[in-house]
């Protein structure tokens, strides 16, 4: 079993009273909590965090805990052998458990002595699944493998290690929530089993940027496309199509594909956006700079007439 | 190791849930619930009527209304002023992702 060092993780000293642990933690609670935090590991910080608070602020598990003797973070020890017994009955298999277990372990043993088998839910567990774009318009399976804490017919705990595959359906976009029922902790007394949640986070694209069920592509067109009108090819989740670029188009342009996006759960889709980017060449052939040089001489059309009106108003 | 095969479910988009359903599924007392409503922080489908009822959408919302009560401790009150300040990020969040996909990747 790992040690972890809940003084450090908390900063605070090994005397500390619960004042001090209590203000430590809300401190780094407001800072760490995934549904506050903006921080990318915020997660595993506040779990961390939250650990170490369930074990300290409680007097009986902060002694049980002190009794373990302090050890480097991350150092590999066993409790002394009269460790489980001093603290109660439960027996603990020490290879496939950690420290949070263990605690949890002496929880639910009060809980026990006190109550008698009340029923109790399986905990909900969430993961995230990342998938592609395609994946996600198509529908795919991904492998899911993970240890859950549990209990066994003598009452000891145990990490069991669970492998299964997930079928997501077609039509999950990011942020999306899916749910595993009865995939959660194991409930204890007739209680009902916990569910595993799927978050579904996708990939960036290298061509669509995704909102929703909508997908928004860059269009490059030429000058001359943008003016004159063009047919184009549009790549698409279900292949290439033909867009009708209408004469006159500008730059920022958004023209809708329907129903070209991801599909959604039920029925439908979302749409495609394209978005009209108008690009000059930057190397110029003889012959295309004499034809630019002309329809400069030639044109009399001013994209910014209205500067000087705005400048008129002013004075 | 087998692996055996299980399906991905929506969210339950259609249904309502009583006051009592959402307290089981979120581990919140039905009187925090109740206080949750009052401050406007959870809108039920027919506030006027003897027994609430609430849209699919609010099952997120109380899960982590019993997560922040958990974890950071919060009194009612100020439960319902994070649960509303958290919402309007998320809704901040959704536009934000909606003005970002409308932006060009690179100049070509």
């Amino acid at each position: 079993m790992k040690y972890k060092d809940y003084y450090k993780i908390l900063g605070v000293e090994q005397d500390a009273d619960i004042d001090a642990i209590k203000k430590a933690y809300r401190k780094l609670a407001h800072q760490y909590h995934p549904d506050v935090s903006k921080d990318a590991d915020a997660e595993a910080k506040f779990k961390e965090i939250a650990e170490a608070y369930q074990t300290l602020k409680e007097p009986e598990k902060r002694a049980a805990y002190d009794q373990l003797g302090r050890h480097q973070p991350g150092e590999d020890f066993r409790p002394p052998p009269d460790w489980g017994g001093q603290f109660g009955d439960t027996q603990f298999a020490f290879d496939d458990v950690d420290l949070a277990d263990l605690f949890a372990g002496l929880a639910g043993r009060a809980q026990h002595r006190q109550g008698g088998a009340m029923r109790m839910p399986g905990q909900d567990f969430e993961v995230t699944a990342h998938i592609t774009l395609e994946d996600a318009s198509r529908g795919t399976t991904v492998d899911l493998n993970l240890a859950i804490p549990e209990y066994d017919a003598q009452g000891r705990l145990h990490r069991v290690q669970r492998a299964f595959k997930a079928r997501i359906p077609k039509g999950a976009t990011d942020g999306q929530r899916l749910r595993l029922r009865g995939k959660g902790g194991k409930g204890a007394n007739g209680g009902r089993d916990g569910d595993l949640y799927l978050n579904i986070a996708l990939h960036p694209h290298s061509l669509y940027r995704v909102s929703g069920h909508d997908l928004y592509l860059d269009l490059p067109l030429t000058p001359w496309e943008a003016a004159l009108g063009a047919v184009v090819e549009v790549p698409t989740l279900g292949g290439a199509v033909h867009l009708k670029v209408p004469a006159g188009t500008h730059a920022g342009q958004k023209m809708r594909l329907a129903g070209r996006g991801l599909p959604k759960p039920q029925e439908g889709a979302g749409d495609l956006y394209a978005i009209a980017q108008i690009v000059v060449p930057t190397v110029l052939s003889e012959r295309e700079r004499a034809l630019f040089k002309q329809m400069a001489e030639t044109s009399n059309f001013n994209p910014r007439g209205h500067f000087k009106q705005e400048a008129r108003n002013a004075s | 190791m087998q692996a055996d095969m299980t399906e991905a479910q929506w969210p339950e988009s259609e249904r309502e849930f009583s006051l009592s359903e959402l307290a089981e599924l979120s581990g919140l007392p039905e009187a925090v619930l109740r206080e949750l409503v009052d401050y406007g922080a959870l809108v039920p489908t027919n506030p006027g009527a003897a027994q609430w009822t609430f849209g699919a959408g609010i099952v997120v919302v109380v899960r982590t209304a019993r997560r922040l009560r958990e974890d950071l401790e919060l009194e009612p009150q100020a439960l319902a002023l994070a649960l509303t300040l958290v919402e309007r990020i998320r809704e901040l969040e959704t536009e934000l992702c909606l003005l970002r996909a409308q932006l060009p990747r690179r100049s070509p």
